[in-house]
């Protein structure tokens, strides 16, 4: 079985600083793999090396079964992004933004409408694709913003933090899309600070301070560190000093920013 | 195209859909052009006109008579008062009753036929320097044009007042503001609005979309820069339209050459605009680094409102790196002398090789590997 991310001894020192120290994991094909971490562990540059933004200072990396150094722009080609930040124009209307992107991906006039509609049907935008997407609520841009990111089929898609400042239903309707897409074969590597969003993760990892600290599906990991939730095992290991008591104070959908 | 790369033509009607969704800042744009040339036409002309007059004329004959009559016909030049003697015209500088004097020699019609030297001179009240040495220069203008009228009647004449105006005979101010008009609305559409447009994407995430996408950096900056050179080009065609409609700016040499040399310098502003945002990080960072990086030089250090001739010694090597410098030689030559290429290839490739320098520094300053 070939891997969709193969990432070997993985580093990224800024001057004095490691930021991602020596990194090695892997992701299956089809895997739904959460990528975990407290805010400066990490995640963000481990995932800019891995989708082409920035180069490794050691260590290598193939996602897609390309090399992110020597075959980016192969990389690029079969891989889709959706940022923290909101990935489409505000002034295009949803039709007009699906066709940026079908275009920019390569996809053909009659991909780009087929793929289009059927976008459109499925996210009951009917009435809004040729409105302004400012006009949508943030739950609707952040659907249709991982729809966009996925209209290429892509082998795999990275999400960082899609369900930032989205409510319980429309997270749920997320996740029922990610479901969607690793069914139809698409790797998704997904970064959240919903800890109850880790629990629908194939596998999960947790960043701290530039290592793996931990890596396993999510029952295993409770198992092993004999706790009831990822919440309680993630505080125990971004906070070495915190007590089991704080730990145990923080909701498990809270997040930690 | 649609063939070749349709990334690249998917990016670039993605940014003329921008362009045209932004009805207001559109409108502005395009009407700037028209708004610029009706303003610096009118209200920053540096004409001079009202200037008062007065004549020292001991011993009137015809051509004393005539020539006067030439000032007064002028439209420039208001009459004050007619002196016997030239000390009095110190009296009327120093009650601020006149503006400029002229002083005919004695016999002056007698010397012109003779075929011997005529002198006149003209003094002109120079407290303001600038307008001083603008009054000298129509006055002497004046009396080469009557000079020339005699020679063309085939007498022997000697009055020989130097004239470096052979271009612009009437100085007509506005004349010389157009090509710079020129460059200004130039660099205000390129330079300013790639810089925004850019560092919009950077500010708000989506250019590392882009970048994280199949498209190349070049076809980005390239899809980004287009529609804002047919932008560019509306906006020449409305400033010269503009200038020769309103105003009656003459245009002497190739439209082409100008139209190309436009392109040229616009594609100089677009690739500043570019480099400006690649090095700032919020939109008004780049707006600002825009306004003071290029639209103030491009104002003040390209010989477009003050000659650099007159910019003090240390700042005029400066007006060397400034593009609108050397596009106002080109616009002025092409439009007020009528040259072409063979007198203006070297500022041509100034901005050729200005271009090349910033293109490569824009790609560079966009490579998708921050590291």
């Amino acid at each position: 079985m070939t891997l969709a991310i193969d990432v070997h001894e993985l580093t990224r020192r800024f001057g004095n600083f490691t930021a991602v120290d020596s990194i090695t994991f892997h992701v299956e094909e089809g895997e739904v793999f959460g990528f975990l971490g407290a805010n400066g562990a990490g995640k963000t540059t481990a995932i800019k090396m891995l989708i082409g933004l920035l180069a490794p200072t050691s260590g290598r990396a193939s996602v897609a079964g390309y090399d992110v150094l020597t075959q980016a722009e192969e990389v690029r080609r079969h891989i889709g992004y959706m940022s923290q930040r909101f990935s489409l124009y505000d002034d295009l209307t949803v039709r007009e933004n699906i066709t940026l992107y079908g275009g920019i991906y390569g996809l053909t006039d009659t991909q780009i409408r087929e793929r289009g509609d059927a976008l459109i049907r499925d996210l009951r935008l009917g009435k809004t694709a040729d409105e302004r997407v400012s006009a949508l609520p943030l739950g609707w841009k952040q659907k249709l913003a991982f729809s966009v990111a996925i209209l290429h089929q892509p082998a795999v898609v990275f999400l960082d933090e899609p369900t930032g400042g989205v409510d319980p239903i429309t997270r749920r309707q997320f996740w029922e899309m990610i479901y969607a897409a690793a069914a139809r074969g698409t790797t998704v590597f997904v970064t959240t600070h919903y800890l109850d969003e880790a629990e629908y993760c194939d596998r999960v990892s947790i960043m701290v301070d530039g290592r793996i600290a931990a890596m396993g599906t999510p029952e295993e990991l409770k198992r092993e560190h004999r706790v009831a939730t990822l919440d309680e095992l993630f505080v125990r290991l971004a906070r070495p000093d915190a007590t089991a008591g704080t730990a145990a104070d923080h909701s498990s959908a809270s997040g930690y920013e | 195209m649609t063939h070749r790369s349709p990334a690249l033509t998917a990016f670039m009607t993605k940014e003329v859909r921008h362009i045209l969704r932004d009805r207001q800042t559109l409108t502005i744009l395009l009407l700037l052009p028209l708004a610029m040339v009706v303003l610096f036409g009118f209200a920053l002309r540096n004409d001079v006109n009202d200037i008062r007059i007065v004549f020292v004329d001991p011993a009137p004959d015809y051509a004393t008579t005539a020539l006067r009559d030439r000032f007064l016909g002028n439209g420039r030049f208001e009459w004050v008062a007619t002196a016997p003697a030239a000390a009095d015209v110190e009296q009327f500088f120093r009650r601020g009753n006149a503006d400029v004097a002229v002083v005919f020699e004695q016999g002056f019609a007698g010397r012109l036929a003779a075929g011997t030297p005529a002198r006149i001179l003209v003094v002109s009240d120079a407290s303001d320097p600038n307008t001083g040495s603008r009054m000298q220069a129509y006055a002497i203008a004046v009396i080469a044009s009557y000079q020339a009228e005699l020679g063309a009647a085939g007498r022997g004449v000697r009055i020989v007042p130097e004239t470096r105006m052979r271009f612009n005979p009437t100085l007509e101010s506005v004349n010389l503001f157009v090509p710079g008009l020129i460059a200004l609305v130039l660099t205000l559409v390129t330079a300013l609005m790639t810089a925004i447009s850019l560092s919009r994407e950077k500010e708000r995430g989506t250019l590392e979309i882009l970048l994280v996408s199949p498209l190349r950096p070049w076809q980005i900056i390239v899809g980004k820069v287009l529609p804002y050179l047919l932008l560019a080009f509306a906006n020449v065609i409305t400033a010269l339209l503009a200038a020769w409609i309103i105003f009656r700016v003459p245009f002497r040499g190739s439209i082409t050459l100008l139209l190309l040399a436009s392109m040229l310098y616009a594609m100089v502003g677009l690739a500043l605009g570019v480099f400006i945002a690649a090095r700032t990080s919020s939109q008004r960072a780049a707006m600002l680094g825009a306004l003071t990086g290029t639209m103030l030089p491009s104002t003040l250090l390209s010989g477009m409102i003050f000659p650099i001739a007159s910019l003090p010694g240390w700042l005029q090597p400066v007006t060397f790196a400034i593009p609108a410098r050397w596009f106002i030689i080109i616009a002025r030559g092409i439009m007020l002398k009528g040259v072409g290429l063979a007198y203006l290839w070297q500022p041509i490739v100034v901005l050729a090789v200005m271009l090349v320098f910033l293109m490569l520094l824009a790609i560079r300053s966009f490579k998708p590997r921050l590291a």
